[in-house]
């Protein structure tokens, strides 16, 4: 899955084409034009909230992606980089004379300092014991957040105002909308930057380091400091994240340290995609988006989610990237129209098998869990009875049917999916 | 004459077994010299400890007079030795230009750097492709590494020991697995590449190593019985016995 991405930036030519600074002229316009889609104050924090996973995202893949390290500990740089900031916004009188813009500076030198002091031990090899070293050092800093109330404090966190901040050309950060584009600011420069960093000698290296270590070392370079450069580098931009964070929650508690945070990125990072630079953009933007919106509709999203993840895993491991670029031939040999049949054939049945599926859990759960009497539930703006036979049967025949119809076109739409991207259209 | 390996009772045992029992050899500066041996005669483990992935049990190894010992193998690459594997050892999703991009970044000085961007480097891209022409795979320059075929792998790898310029080349079987044809080319190869260079080579095929090598050691159960050009370990009995035989009249 890494090949396609690898061997595109291989070709580039020295000068900068129009194909690679598309997508960021696209992105950047997308950014700006966004808000003024979605005006209201709910879509512009869900935005906020996805560009902060999404550079999040994005650190955490230098690691898992580009250097082949697991980490189950990576919210602690970007939590530590936020309650800095945190402690920046209460120190009244430096914090009045800096503007808000420049904060995530600081949140992620400390990310790179904690980074530099962490990864100095814990680079030294890659594999299990690198995550564990991770998972070790993330409980550790966790569990300080109760200790060291100081800095971290206690159980409430700590809380601060952004408003107090130096004025940016008269703009005091008062509304959301002024917030969102100091994010997608800051979100554009992380993203570029840390696809830039891909592109260096050094990316290269952590790449070569990543898939094979031993001949790495043959080539001259000491496979430990290349993945500390790397870490340090993640460290740094994490702790961007975690000083965006500061500025529009403007509290950070211990659940930004806990594994619980950590084991969300590697999921949010992973259902994206971490053989490609965009495969954590998509994650974070998919993850966000279930979890808030799903998250309204049920209080069974993180099994939704869940499902999803261990299905990626199991069937798609370059995520959904992963699965766009495997498309990628068929685009450009225009035959994308030749697999719009074969997929509705399988897609929609298949939809309907998972709704039948939801259905059905959410009926358990209803019967379980509902105050005794209450019968009547809604699912898919329908209201009935969750003690009759009725949505029982529409469900089952739902699942069954629809993953009956799904299950008998799959390999029509192999064989077409083969066809449309194979050279000789599928004749071999 | 200078040598530039200079390798002095050299001993390594993995437990109560002795792999390696007191090797002496020395390889001299711009030769081409040859380890050869029977299955299980230690020579891959030999190569490692040159090449500092194992540590020896006892005994010292010079590169160009520097003791070796305790080094890694990035610093022992940095002092200009370079090796390839007996299992081929390529970066398989990377592209073929990657990967010899990849071999020439140290020694071209850019070392750590975050703030170049490769692709803009003229020189790393005309260095690349200049050794892609060398080992003939500029019409595979971006594919990934791993769908070349098998030959092609093997002369990538040796693409990637070159690249890097260091002057002491180790290949350690570099025609294994291979038929007649690719072998030919591959031995021509390393001829064409290892001009002007060291070269120390482990190998089974003995066409290979008496076409190829100026001078020729013998190891039998970690020790070198003969050394000395093709013609006299040709006609050393001992090597007869202990390892050739029959073999060597095919040659």
């Amino acid at each position: 899955m890494t090949q396609t991405s690898q061997i595109s930036a291989s070709r580039q030519a020295p000068g900068l084409s129009l194909g690679v600074v598309m997508p960021w002229l696209l992105s950047a316009a997308a950014l700006v034009l966004l808000p003024m889609v979605f005006t209201a104050n709910s879509a512009i924090t869900v935005m906020n909230q996805m560009a902060i996973t999404i550079i999040f995202a994005l650190a955490y893949n230098m690691l898992l992606g580009q250097g082949g390290m697991l980490s189950f500990g990576h919210a602690v740089y970007m939590g530590v980089g936020g309650f800095a900031c945190m402690h920046i916004m209460n120190m009244s009188d430096f914090f009045a004379a800096l503007p808000l813009p420049v904060l995530p500076i600081f949140g992620g030198l400390v990310g790179m300092g904690l980074a530099i002091v962490v990864g100095s031990f814990s680079t030294r090899s890659s594999g299990t014991v690198f995550a564990m070293i991770s998972l070790g050092v993330g409980e550790l800093i966790a569990a300080c957040s109760i200790i060291i109330v100081v800095f971290f404090g206690g159980e409430e966190g700590i809380s601060g105002d952004r408003t107090y901040g130096l004025p940016f050309f008269g703009i005091e950060f008062l509304r959301q909308i002024e917030v969102y584009y100091l994010t997608a600011f800051w979100l554009m420069l992380s993203a570029l930057l840390m696809f830039l960093f891909s592109r260096t000698p050094i990316g290269r290296i952590a790449n070569a380091v990543r898939d094979n270590p031993e001949r790495a070392e043959f080539l001259g370079y000491s496979q430990r400091w290349v993945r500390f450069h790397s870490f340090v580098a993640s460290g740094f931009f994490a702790g961007v994240a975690g000083a965006l964070f500061a500025i529009n929650y403007e509290i950070l508690t211990e659940e930004n340290l806990n594994l619980a945070t950590s084991g969300e990125i590697l999921l949010v990072t992973f259902l994206g995609g971490v053989g490609f630079f965009f495969g954590p953009i998509i994650g974070a933007i998919v993850f966000t988006l279930l979890r808030t919106v799903l998250g309204l509709e049920t209080e069974l999203w993180a099994l939704y989610v869940g499902l999803l993840f261990l299905v990626t895993v199991m069937y798609f491991p370059g995520g959904l990237a992963g699965l766009l670029m495997m498309h990628s031939p068929a685009v450009k040999m225009k035959r994308l129209r030749s697999l719009v049949v074969p997929y509705a054939k399988v897609l929609v049945p298949g939809a309907f098998a998972i709704i039948g599926a939801a259905c059905l859990i959410e009926m358990v759960f209803h019967l379980r869990h509902a105050p005794p009497g209450d019968h009547q539930m809604t699912l898919f703006w329908i209201s009935f009875d969750s003690h009759t036979i009725l949505p029982w049967t529409v469900s089952a025949v739902l699942l069954i049917g629809g993953g009956w119809l799904a299950k008998r076109f799959a390999p029509e739409m192999a064989n077409s999916y083969h066809a449309a991207t194979s050279l000789d259209g599928g004749g071999a | 004459m200078t040598s530039a390996l200079e390798i002095t009772n050299l001993r390594k045992s993995f437990g109560q077994t002795e792999i390696i029992r007191g090797v002496d050899l020395s390889v001299r500066k711009g030769e081409r010299h040859a380890v050869i041996g029977p299955n299980g005669a230690g020579k891959s483990t030999l190569y490692n400890l040159i090449t500092g992935r194992f540590a020896q049990t006892a005994g010292t190894v010079q590169l160009h007079g520097q003791d070796l010992r305790g080094k890694a193998p990035f610093q022992i690459n940095r002092l200009g030795l370079s090796r390839s594997f007996q299992i081929t050892n390529i970066f398989p999703n990377m592209s073929v230009f990657e990967n010899i991009r990849c071999a020439l970044l140290w020694t071209r000085g850019y070392k750590y750097s975050f703030w170049t961007l490769v692709s803009r480097k003229q020189d790393l891209t005309d260095a690349a492709d200049e050794i892609l022409a060398q080992i003939n795979l500029t019409s595979r320059r971006d594919l990934p590494a791993g769908v070349l075929s098998y030959a092609e792998q093997r002369a990538l790898e040796i693409g990637i020991t070159i690249a890097g310029g260091a002057d002491v080349i180790m290949l350690d079987e570099p025609t294994a697995g291979m038929s007649h044809s690719e072998t030919d080319y591959i031995v021509e190869l390393i001829r064409q590449v290892t001009e002007n260079k060291t070269l120390m080579m482990v190998e089974h095929d003995m066409g290979v190593v008496f076409g190829l090598a100026d001078r020729i050691s013998v190891l039998v159960y970690g020790e070198i019985i003969a050394t000395g050009t093709p013609e006299e370990v040709r006609g050393n009995p001992r090597v007869q016995e202990a390892y050739l035989g029959t073999a060597m009249e095919d040659h």
